[in-house]
């Protein structure tokens, strides 16, 4: 073992314990039940279904909300649609902007009640819901207000056209965000929208509702559907959407590009991910190691950009995985809504269980498995973060996306072989490099087949940055003046 | 044209094609007696390009195209799925390199392409002419198609700077979206303009870094398969541009739905072909790009197959 290891192994259990420091929830307000927010207000769905939306932490309902048929899709379509022809298409640019300004500061001046409901509806750590989603969501609005009136300027000998009506199908990691993602490009490039969150997050989005309704917008030019699959499948269907944005899993993608063949409607596609993080011996180790926590344990590795295969270099690999498990022990998994905890609850009782197959399978296949054995919560769906070591590349806990805390750590000798295993797969969205060499950055950045790399740094968001894959991992980009061309017509 | 024309009296083997000149007109399809006066011409066997080489089809079949006159111009080759296949092999073992060239390098390759086209805008000229071009139609088609294959050299070291960014991210980190080529493209050709729409098709994928499979024109494809004598002698390196001849219908699932293809770029306008592709490209979530009519010229075809990469790096220390 290399002699850069501390001496000891840190002891962690000196009767020094964290007080509960649970951030106060009686500022939220969440109904006992929403309806769709269909042209401007909200509805009940034709149906009259209902489901509920419980905390993943303590498996308590939390509202009950309505389920979208293909009646209220098509409401919702023609809501849009009226919208844009009689009002959002023909609206100066400029004032356009200036309704998407004013959703930015609502959002801003109630981030502390959306951090909440982010938190209890989804199971993030607050920490994450307070200074990561809700603070970018509002970014992502101000951003590409701006943009509405100077489309003109990103292409080159181009009049850019609106689309029309925009399906968005969102997934359950980053629910407002997400949202916003969407919602601010599509409204930014003169489209009207109809937006369905997904099944186990409903809540965010339904206060976004409320947050369009006060700034005002026209009725029709944002609507808001929760329900299930069926839902998504009807707004992917429905003859008068113009484009499809979905982000969610490759399968479901596959199924949505499929599904569009034959159609005029444009898409995109922010799919999967198996990204491979890549320490070179040369880092500087402890801060790779902080990368890496950060890597996969962030937002509990629900993130389809998540550093889920670690790739160490073979002279450090002992005090790589070393320190990381030192590091692990301090990890607080428990209460989201508690501002000292760092991995809070799996989204859902699904989810869980396909991660405790990965757990499972992992072992079977004959990796070693690492958890620092915390005891979980009474209730509510939880898994301690998970280390497979003893991998090989053909393993399925190496080759598939788990969406969860766990981490498959495989070695290598030489900068070309880092690169052949990053490479190794059908996924592209991110991949990590850590290194002291710039020039190695460059390199090895270049070589790897992937949307985004994060050098020296690792799961970093910002609404002028482009975002999204190479291969199967989707088709386009979100965010920056790339994710403007989603939008457009530029024929 | 009839595509079941079957070779009479001559094995598969040695049905290469043969270009007639004009002033034989057999009745039957036997090979035309020369005047006694003359020499007799050596005609050209039309076959494959895959990774810098001239095989016939694997699979020993071939199709016969006529002139306008409706005498035999050439047997070609009925490239198969296998064919595809090893071109795809071919295509991917070339991106690297082709990917990793410099925009100077790719440009100057571009150049060149272009000057052994000019250098050769006879022969050209003669292929599309005896498909039914006039002199003046043929002409011009082969000074356009020089002319794109320059306009496309001058854009490999212009694209990268006009669709790229420096992203003024709000954290402390410096972040920078660069563009890639997507990878191994898959063409179809359009049916019309033999040269000038199989050019157009790839100048702007190959410029970009891609490597690439076309198929030719199924109705036209002499002016294709004779373009990559053009490529072959033009600093091209092997298995960057692959050039099929055979049945769209046959081969174009294959091309749409091949694991080991990042893009399609289908031209055409048919309906139900269009649909068929953007269903298997579904299979790799492949990038699809449907061209329904020719358009001109521009820097967003090379971004059509391009992919954004975005990159960040901490400000401190």
């Amino acid at each position: 073992m290399n002699k850069r290891i501390a001496p000891h192994k840190l002891n962690f259990d000196t009767g020094w314990a964290y007080s509960p420091a649970p951030e106060s929830i009686d500022h939220v307000h969440i109904k006992d039940q929403y309806k769709l927010f269909i042209g401007g207000k909200f509805v009940a769905p034709k149906a009259g279904k209902y489901f509920n939306t419980i905390n993943p932490a303590n498996e308590k309902v939390l509202a009950r909300v309505a389920q979208a048929g293909a009646t209220d899709v098509d409401r919702a379509v023609n809501a849009a649609r009226g919208a844009y022809d009689n009002i959002w298409s023909k609206m100066k640019p400029a004032e356009r902007g200036k309704y998407i300004y004013r959703i930015a500061r609502i959002i801003q001046e109630r981030a502390r009640e959306f951090a909440v409901i982010e938190s209890v509806d989804g199971g993030k750590p607050i920490r994450e819901a307070r200074d990561v989603d809700i603070p970018l969501a509002a970014a992502h609005f101000f951003y590409y207000a701006g943009w509405a009136d100077k489309l003109n300027y990103a292409f080159p000998c181009r009049t850019p056209q609106s689309l029309g009506v925009a399906g968005q199908i969102i997934p359950w990691n980053f629910p407002l965000l997400m949202a916003a993602w969407k919602i601010a490009p599509a409204l930014a490039c003169g489209n009207t929208v109809v937006l369905k969150p997904a099944e186990t997050t409903p809540l965010t989005a339904l206060k976004l509702a409320e947050v369009i309704e006060a700034a005002d917008l026209p009725p029709g030019v944002v609507n808001i559907l929760t329900g299930d699959g069926s839902t998504g499948a009807a707004i992917v269907n429905h003859d008068d959407v113009n484009k499809i944005a979905f982000t969610g899993s490759t399968n479901v993608g596959r199924i949505i590009q499929h599904a569009l063949a034959g159609t005029d409607k444009k898409y995109t596609l922010e799919l999967g991910g198996k990204a491979a993080n890549i320490i070179f011996a040369d880092a500087a180790i402890d801060q790779a190691v902080e990368g890496v926590v950060n890597a996969i344990f962030f937002n509990q590795g629900h993130v389809c950009c998540a550093g889920s295969r670690l790739l160490v270099q073979e002279s450090v690999a002992d005090e790589v995985v070393f320190k990381l498990k030192e590091r692990m022990q301090t990890l607080i998994v428990g209460d989201p809504l508690d501002k000292n905890t760092d991995i809070g609850a799996i989204n859902s009782a699904a989810q869980l269980e396909r991660i405790n197959a990965y757990l499972d399978l992992g072992q079977e296949e004959g990796a070693e498995m690492f958890q620092c054995g915390g005891k979980n919560p009474d209730k509510g769906y939880w898994c301690q973060p998970t280390l497979f070591t003893n991998v090989a590349q053909s393993h399925r806990v190496v080759r598939e996306e788990i969406f969860g805390p766990v981490l498959a750590i495989q070695t290598f000798r030489t900068l070309d072989e880092a690169v052949a295993k990053a490479n190794n797969t059908q996924y592209g969205l991110s991949g990590g490099i850590w290194t002291d060499k710039g020039a190695k950055i460059f390199n090895v950045g270049a070589k790897i087949r992937a949307g985004v790399i994060w050098a020296n740094t690792f799961n970093k968001f910002d609404p002028t940055s482009p975002f999204g894959g190479y291969k199967e991992s989707g088709v386009g980009r979100e965010g920056g003046m790339h994710g403007l061309s989603a939008y457009l017509d530029l024929h | 044209m009839d595509k079941t024309v079957k070779a009479e009296g001559r094995s598969i083997d040695s049905a290469s094609a043969r270009v007639k000149s004009s002033a034989a007109k057999p009745a039957s399809r036997g090979r035309a007696k020369p005047p006694a006066a003359t020499r007799l011409g050596v005609a050209k066997t039309y076959k494959l390009y895959i990774n810098g080489k001239f095989p016939r089809t694997e699979s020993g079949r071939y199709f016969t195209l006529a002139d306008t006159k409706g005498n035999i111009a050439a047997n070609m080759c009925r490239a198969s799925r296998k064919d595809f296949r090893e071109a795809v092999l071919a295509a991917r073992s070339a991106f690297n390199g082709w990917a990793g060239a410099s925009a100077y390098l790719r440009g100057q390759i571009l150049y060149r392409i272009a000057e052994m086209l000019e250098a050769r805008a006879e022969q050209f000229v003669t292929e599309l002419k005896l498909m039914g071009l006039d002199k003046r139609a043929a002409s011009r088609e082969v000074t356009a198609t020089i002319d794109c294959l320059v306009y496309y050299a001058g854009w490999t070291d212009k694209y990268p700077q006009v669709f790229s960014s420096v992203n003024p991210v709000a954290s402390s980190h410096f972040n920078f979206s660069i563009l890639e080529p997507v990878g191994v493209v898959s063409i179809l050709a359009r049916q019309e303009s033999a040269l000038l729409g199989f050019v157009e098709a790839i100048a702007p994928v190959i410029a970009g870094g891609n490597t690439a499979i076309a198929l030719a024109s199924e109705q036209n494809p002499l002016c294709a398969i004779s373009f990559a004598e053009v490529l072959h002698s033009s600093d091209v390196p092997a298995g960057v541009i692959n050039i099929l001849s055979g049945y769209r219908n046959e081969l174009a699932e294959q091309f749409a739905s091949h694991m080991d293809v990042n893009a399609i770029i289908a031209n055409g306008d048919d309906a139900s072909e269009i649909k068929m592709i953007q269903e298997q490209a579904a299979n790799n979530i492949k990038r699809v790009i449907i061209r329904k009519k020719s358009i001109a010229a521009d820097p967003y075809q090379i971004i059509d197959v391009q992919e954004t990469k975005t990159t960040w790096h901490p400000i401190g220390g």
